[in-house]
């Protein structure tokens, strides 16, 4: 190995330093969200709390508790990220194993044709005339469907099949009689736990954090997926007020602006973490693999 | 980055009959594709299918198909509309001005983060700066909303303390790029590191420890040996980010908007659709999409055509 010397000292140290600075810059915004979703409202707007919760408070979660359009929300989220990821699971890996197969006919034309969508797209207007003439807007497909493949991901997922299965294993259980499908499930699938855990959580976040579609797409209030319910929630008041202060909304009752930030600000961070902890609790467990994932998927060889 | 080209082929297959056996014999690989090929069929080419009403008189009773042709009437309509070109301008410059503020910050990240021999205080870095990633956009905007509140935000206090006056950044059209652009960078350069990283891991070992040996000290290994390992990944990567170079973050603007920054604050995504599902101008909105779309296509071919003639790395 490489022996340290007096500069590689100094260096590290600078280095170290360094990197503790952006660790506190990007640690801080979201501690500082957590110590104020228990701390008093009045003491968090007037800038008392800074580095620990002070006037333990918990009105801001006991208002989440009991706002039933957020538990909706929440579940409509649950259903949605748990069949959409299963969904998009089921896909992408049939669809990349498939994708291996390079030497059978029309395989290649299909890959072709496929990652032509990575960089050219039909764009917001056609795709949203489509799904309404599929009858899918106000379901809860028209959050799935659309999105059911990524194609960064089936290219990932093919990478990752093609580089780290090797053709003697596939070679040995061909002999053994197993044709395409049995080898898919019994040997491609369990030699892809690393992959499939990194997929798992780039289609589960994406499902978890969906608005776009849901904005576009959803108007029956009992579908709205979590995020939209937040948006409403966190944000209707503010740009109320922001419109109030430029004299946007002249029409409102300030009063009643006043009750909805009011409302809003006790709410807010009690939102954010009950909104965002599901994943963040998620992903430091799944780190290794989706780190392992993009290496082995991405890299060129 | 995900490699496009296909391997070259193991079998040729000389006659065309012999086509129809190949596939036969493998009718499984060919099932299996089925789902993905109509996904693709139906909700990526079926759109582009749709892209025709750009040309046409939209209307929804007589369909894609059955609307009258207009011609190039709704991009001469759009190209004309003064609005269209601040929309058009403010597009790119969110995207170049994040692109040169986010683009190099994940590399030094990386590279950083490489020579940290501590293992735990490696991965804590990482686990910490790649939390922001999983952050959705409606939560990330509300805590700009909050942090930045001219009234309670802590940017706001620490301003005071220093004797300044609160600012409303929120509704102040000249700030908005500038927390669009550095949040975005705060959000996301952690996560866009490990792509960087994973090239780093791979590095020759051998070549360090000659390195060594000739007495090259730790900079100029970073800078002899790792950043040119990385150079192949960072011309994919620019390439890739310069293919979207018309791409705002649709969901993030549309969020951040109020009515006193839309002067900053409209990109061609948000502007499409207002005019195209709020309302409901189907034809001149696919033409400002197809516009768009195509702009990106044509930077992305010519970027890397020139990245292929001067460094050998290229998408395909």
């Amino acid at each position: 190995m490489i022996g340290r010397t007096r500069n590689d000292k100094i260096f590290d140290a600078i280095n170290g330093f360094l990197l503790l600075i952006l660790l506190l810059a990007v640690a801080y915004p979201l501690y500082f969200v957590v110590i104020a979703s228990i701390s008093s409202p009045t003491l968090v707007n007037s800038g008392e709390v800074l580095f620990y919760p002070k006037g333990l408070n918990f009105t801001g979660y006991t208002f989440v508790l009991q706002d039933e359009m957020l538990w909706h929300g929440y579940l409509v989220t649950i259903v949605l990220t748990v069949v959409g990821t299963i969904i998009n699971l089921a896909l992408t890996f049939t669809g990349a194993y498939a994708l291996t197969k390079t030497h059978l006919p029309g395989i290649k034309v299909i890959m072709f044709l496929f990652t032509f969508t990575m960089f050219f797209s039909g764009g917001m207007i056609p795709t949203y005339i489509l799904v309404s003439k599929l009858g899918l807007r106000n379901t809860i497909w028209s959050m799935i469907l659309p999105s059911a493949v990524s194609v960064y991901n089936l290219i990932l997922v093919r990478t990752y099949i093609m580089r780290s299965i090797s053709e003697e294993i596939m070679d040995a259980a061909r002999i053994d009689g197993c044709g395409d499908w049995r080898l898919f499930l019994s040997v491609v699938l369990p030699l892809s736990a690393p992959i499939m855990a990194t997929m798992a959580l780039f289609y589960g976040v994406g499902h978890w954090n969906q608005f776009f579609a849901a904005l576009i797409y959803i108007s029956d209030q009992d579908l709205y997926p979590l995020q939209l319910v937040l948006r409403n929630l966190l944000l209707a008041g503010q740009n109320a007020m922001t419109d109030m202060i430029s004299g946007g909304a002249s029409g409102m009752d300030p009063q009643y602006i006043a009750d909805l930030m009011q409302r809003a600000e006790i709410l807010k961070y009690a939102v954010i973490i009950v909104a965002t902890v599901p994943i963040l609790a998620v992903y430091p467990f799944l780190q290794k693999y989706f780190v392992k994932g993009i290496m082995a998927g991405s890299l060129k060889g | 980055m995900p490699s496009i080209a296909t391997t070259s082929t193991k079998k040729g297959y000389k006659r065309k009959n012999s086509v129809f056996k190949v596939i036969g014999k493998n009718y499984q690989v060919y099932l299996m594709l089925i789902p993905c090929l109509l996904f693709f069929a139906i909700f990526c080419y079926g759109p582009m299918y749709g892209v025709q009403i750009a040309f046409k008189n939209y209307n929804t009773g007589l369909g894609i198909w059955g609307s009258p042709w207009a011609g190039l009437r709704h991009f001469e309509r759009f190209l004309s509309l003064p609005q269209f070109w601040q929309v058009f301008w403010n597009t790119l410059y969110l995207s170049v001005y994040s692109l040169i503020a986010g683009f190099p910050f994940p590399i030094l990240v990386s590279l950083m983060l490489n020579e940290v021999r501590n293992a735990r205080y490696k991965k804590l870095v990482q686990t910490v700066t790649y939390a922001p990633h999983f952050i959705s956009t409606v939560v990330m905007v509300t805590m700009i909303t909050l942090f930045l509140s001219p009234s309670s935000g802590f940017v706001n206090k620490a301003i005071e303390a220093f004797g300044g006056e609160p600012i409303h950044f929120m509704i102040k059209s000249e700030y908005f790029p500038h927390i669009y652009v550095w949040s975005g960078v705060w959000q996301h350069f952690g996560w866009n590191s490990i792509i960087y990283l994973a090239t780093l891991a791979n590095v020759d070992e051998s070549l360090h420890e000659a390195a060594v040996i000739d007495g090259a000290t730790r900079m100029q290994r970073i800078w002899y040996i790792n950043l040119p390992c990385l150079a192949p990944t960072i011309v994919i990567q620019l390439i890739l980010s310069l293919g979207g170079i018309l791409g705002a973050d649709f969901e993030k603007v549309l969020l951040m908007q109020n009515a006193s920054i839309m002067s900053s604050a409209d990109v061609i995504a948000t502007y499409t659709y207002r005019i195209g599902i709020q309302g409901s101008e189907f034809s001149l909105s696919s033409a400002i999409g197809m516009f768009n779309s195509v702009i990106n296509l044509v930077v992305l071919v010519v970027v890397n055509t020139i990245c292929r003639r001067i460094s050998d790395t290229s998408l395909w």
